[in-house]
């Protein structure tokens, strides 16, 4: 029989990476003196299953690599080995290499074999020499294992003598179960003798068939845990009472044996001790267990969820057309009907909600790739340096979450290599000698704040001034308000790095990091005091499938504006606008001069307002970048759903997408910073 | 579509034949491939889209998906529609190599489906005109009268061409 097993690689691929990032985070919370040993339990419980899981795919060098890593960890757990410092490295270092394999594997590309055998050497030696007491000096170091090692975990578990009672209720056979199926499962466990008792059949005149009135007591024996035993019953765990106990010694002194169930006809009289109440108790609460176990997730492609969130967006916009509606009835029906309709919006807002938060996903998953990268980097860089994570649990969309790790990494390599000062430097200055990062995550109103602080040197403001300079960026003898001094190196061609460093001078700056916030909707912040640190603050939407926005009118058209992205909405008066030489129109607002970009000549739609007293100005900003763009009006504030224009179409120049009003019709959603571009653009070819 | 036109639908096209809906443009007959037809409303106003090609008449909501609208007499060059309660909007499902699509046309007024055989059915004469020919599947008579076939996914993937040539330039 062919079977395909690439179904499941994904699955186990997927399931893998999770573990071996939980790996990764457990041996970082390990401490060399005293291990927790559910720590070392929870890693070794890890190797094992990814070992399970290779040698069934046949992935015989993860399987053999793993081996080893496990034999490492059992003489950790088992308290045979001290854990020293060089331990927890040497096993980071095997965990990168796993995660190289699995890689490899996945992508079906090759894996440095070298550097595999080398960790897997050292790995071997470590065991070798760690062992306490004289076995280390005969223990020779382990052969690396055969593919035949592949049955090893279960020799792991003992030999066990289980003794099960086993008592279907009358309607067993009605439900279709398989009691022939059960026995056989049973037997391929170990060796098992059936015990039959016929008691409760009544006579040949009553006996209905199809009523099962048997009941059987087993012994097994065998090296399965009791989990594995549950698991032969599992779908038959509600038609029946059963019992699964150990048996602990002397097995065989009571029980009359046979080997063979069809055989057995006569009656046995003799019942095992237990009362049968205490006997139903143990088999609920162990069918209960197993529920709980495994029900609590499961896994759900993204793109069902997409679907049933664009479902919930169009039963939103339904119901908002029939409150509508609803508003102009009239008659004594009128009234029950609103009622009926805003409970009808309650529910629907819940819904909503709720299929929102299925997306949602801690943000652990990003700040758990920390720890790692401040240990590695600041032994690199030779800094004493400590992070604090807080807020871990707080919940974001997945695909923001996904977006935001790169530009909080950047965020983090700079405050370790620029922010954070060489011990000396601190100690100099009266700072504890370990400096300290902390990222911080909180929910405030429909936004995430995530920040990252360090208690380095600060911002050298006086540098950062002279580096623009230097570049172009601002005029010799531009005076800069001290607070926009930070905000100059988000501009594009700007970074102080001295010298590159690997650390954090990789051709990317904080303008990449800005505009990579900017596209998720969000924007970035940032403090800092000379001397005591400096603090960046990203504030994000929770979700990118709804956006809070800005109505407004031009023409008979309607486009939303991101809420994030309005400064002020003015009405400008009579004469208060100059036209620059190749600049367009600009304003003076706050002490600025902005241009003005007529929304209207930019889209080619007849407006309402020509003259600029008519209409209104919304100051927006984007990529730090203000303009007024000239509307007809403001219509309302709203949040929407956002629906994506590439589907059908593609990308227009200034839209972000589409969304669809209350009414059914489709409104525009603007893209400021491409907007800007757009008017620069059409500015030029003019 | 009528019951009759529906119960036409349900019969199954034999190799050799295919149902086709017709619609008329001007004083000529064009037709498509029935299957690829997802749905014929009239028309309602549209969204313009900023910086779209002149026969790109704007986007309008489908349950929820946004579909963008074609004016083909625009399209074809011979003047455009008149936005009447009567105008109709056919809405295509179209097989591009970057997925489905769903395109809505604007034409004079939906006809009927009728079944065309292989037989019926003569490949275009080169055309020399303004429209380049080569969304034309062919040509079939029906009633006496010629229909022009189009063949739905070279005339959208002409348009989604333009879309990124336009978002190129940007």
């Amino acid at each position: 029989m062919s079977f395909d097993l690439d179904q499941f690689h994904e699955a186990f691929f997927e399931e893998s990476f999770e573990a071996i990032d939980g790996m990764e985070a457990a041996l970082l919370k390990l401490d060399v003196g005293a291990p927790a040993p559910d720590l070392i339990n929870t890693i070794f419980r890890t190797a094992h299953s990814i070992k399970g899981g290779s040698g069934m795919f046949g992935f015989n060098e993860i399987m053999s690599f793993t081996h080893t890593l496990e034999t490492l960890l059992d003489e950790l757990r088992s308290g045979n080995m001290d854990l020293k410092q060089s331990s927890i490295d040497l096993l980071l270092k095997s965990v990168d290499v796993l995660k190289d394999m699995l890689h490899a594997v996945q992508n079906k590309t090759g894996v440095d074999a070298q550097v595999v055998s080398d960790i897997q050497f050292e790995l071997e030696l470590v065991v070798v020499q760690g062992r306490k007491g004289g076995s280390a000096a005969t223990a020779a170091p382990e052969a690396p294992p055969s593919p035949a090692g592949a049955s090893q975990p279960e020799q792991v578990e003992e030999m066990t003598t289980w003794h099960i009672g086993f008592e279907p209720d009358p309607g067993f056979l009605q439900q279709g179960n398989d009691l022939f199926g059960i026995f056989a499962a049973l037997q391929a466990l170990g060796s098992l003798s059936v015990e039959l008792d016929a008691g409760d059949l009544p006579d040949l005149e009553a006996l209905d068939p199809q009523d099962c009135r048997l009941r059987w007591q087993l012994e097994l024996q065998a090296d399965a845990s009791r989990d594995r035993i549950e698991e032969v019953f599992a779908w038959v765990a509600d038609d029946c009472r059963l019992s699964i106990e150990p048996v602990s010694a002397a097995p065989e002194t009571a029980t009359v044996a046979s080997s063979n169930a069809e055989t057995v006809v006569a009656p046995v009289t003799s019942l095992p001790p237990e009362p049968p109440k205490p006997v139903a108790a143990v088999a609920e609460e162990s069918t209960r267990m197993a529920a709980g176990s495994d029900a609590t997730s499961i896994r759900v492609s993204i793109e069902k969820i997409d679907e049933l969130l664009n479902t919930v967006g169009e039963v939103v916009i339904t119901q908002s057309m029939l409150t509508q509606m609803g508003e102009g009835m009239e008659g004594p029906v009128s009234e029950r009907l609103r009622s009926g309709l805003s409970q009808l919006e309650r529910h629907v807002r819940e819904l909503q909600e709720s299929v929102m938060r299925i997306r949602m996903l801690p943000i652990s998953f990003v700040f758990s790739r920390f720890p790692r990268l401040v240990r590695d980097l600041s032994q690199q860089l030779g800094k004493k340096i400590e992070l604090k994570m807080t807020g871990e649990q707080t919940e974001l969309d997945k695909t923001v979450l996904e977006r935001v790790g790169d530009p909080l990494v950047h965020l983090v390599r700079n405050a370790l290599d620029h922010g954070i000062e060489s011990a000396e430097r601190r100690v100099a200055s009266g700072k504890p000698a370990a400096g300290t990062v902390h990222l911080n995550a909180y929910h405030k109103g429909g936004a995430i704040i995530i920040e990252v602080s360090d208690d380095g040197a600060g911002l050298d403001r006086d540098r950062i001034l002279a580096k623009a300079r230097e570049k172009g960026l601002i005029g010799a003898d531009e005076v800069i308000a001290e607070d926009a001094i930070v905000d100059l190196m988000f501009l594009p061609g700007f970074s102080t790095a001295e010298k590159t460093t690997d650390v954090s001078g990789r051709g990317v700056g904080m303008d990449v990091v800005r505009r990579n916030i900017t596209e998720l909707g969000g924007y970035i912040d940032v403090t800092s005091t000379p001397g005591r640190g400096s603090r960046f603050t990203i504030n994000l939407p929770l979700t990118l499938a709804i956006v809070d926005g800005q109505s407004v009118a031009v023409g008979s058209e309607t486009y939303i504006v991101p809420l994030v992205t309005i400064v002020e909405s003015l009405q400008l008066g009579r004469g208060t606008s100059n036209r620059l030489v190749g600049q367009g129109e600009v304003f003076s607002f706050r002490g600025e001069y902005v241009p003005i970009v007529r929304l209207h000549e930019l889209f080619d739609v007849a407006p309402r307002a020509r003259e600029l007293h008519e209409g209104l100005i919304m100051v927006v900003e984007g990529d730090g970048r203000k303009v007024g763009l000239f509307v007809d009006d403001l219509l309302g504030q709203q949040q929407v759903v956002i629906k994506s224009l590439e589907t059908n179409y593609g990308r227009i120049g200034g839209i972000s997408g589409a969304t669809i009003l209350g009414e059914g019709t489709v409104a525009l959603i603007l893209d400021v910073p491409g907007l800007i571009r757009l008017a620069a653009d059409h500015l030029a070819a003019a | 579509m009528t019951a009759e036109a529906a119960a036409m639908v349900q019969e199954a096209a034999t190799p050799e034949s295919q149902q086709v809906l017709t619609f008329t443009l001007g004083a000529e007959s064009y037709g498509v491939d029935i299957l690829r037809v997802q749905e014929i409303r009239g028309w309602t106003s549209v969204t313009r889209i900023p910086q779209a090609p002149e026969h790109v008449l704007g986007v309008l909501n489908l349950r929820g998906s946004i579909v963008p609208i074609i004016d083909l007499r625009r399209r074809f060059g011979i003047g455009e529609a008149a936005f009447t309660p009567l105008t109709v909007i056919i809405v295509l499902l179209v097989e591009l190599p970057g997925g489905r699509r769903e395109f809505g046309l604007v034409v004079d007024g939906v006809s009927d489906v009728v079944d065309i055989t292989a037989a019926n059915m003569k490949p275009p004469p080169e055309i020399g005109g303004r429209v380049d020919g080569d969304f034309l599947k062919g040509l079939a008579t029906v009633a006496e009268a010629m229909v022009i076939l189009l063949d739905v996914d070279t005339l959208i993937s002409k348009e989604v061409a333009l879309v990124a040539v336009e978002e190129h330039e940007h």
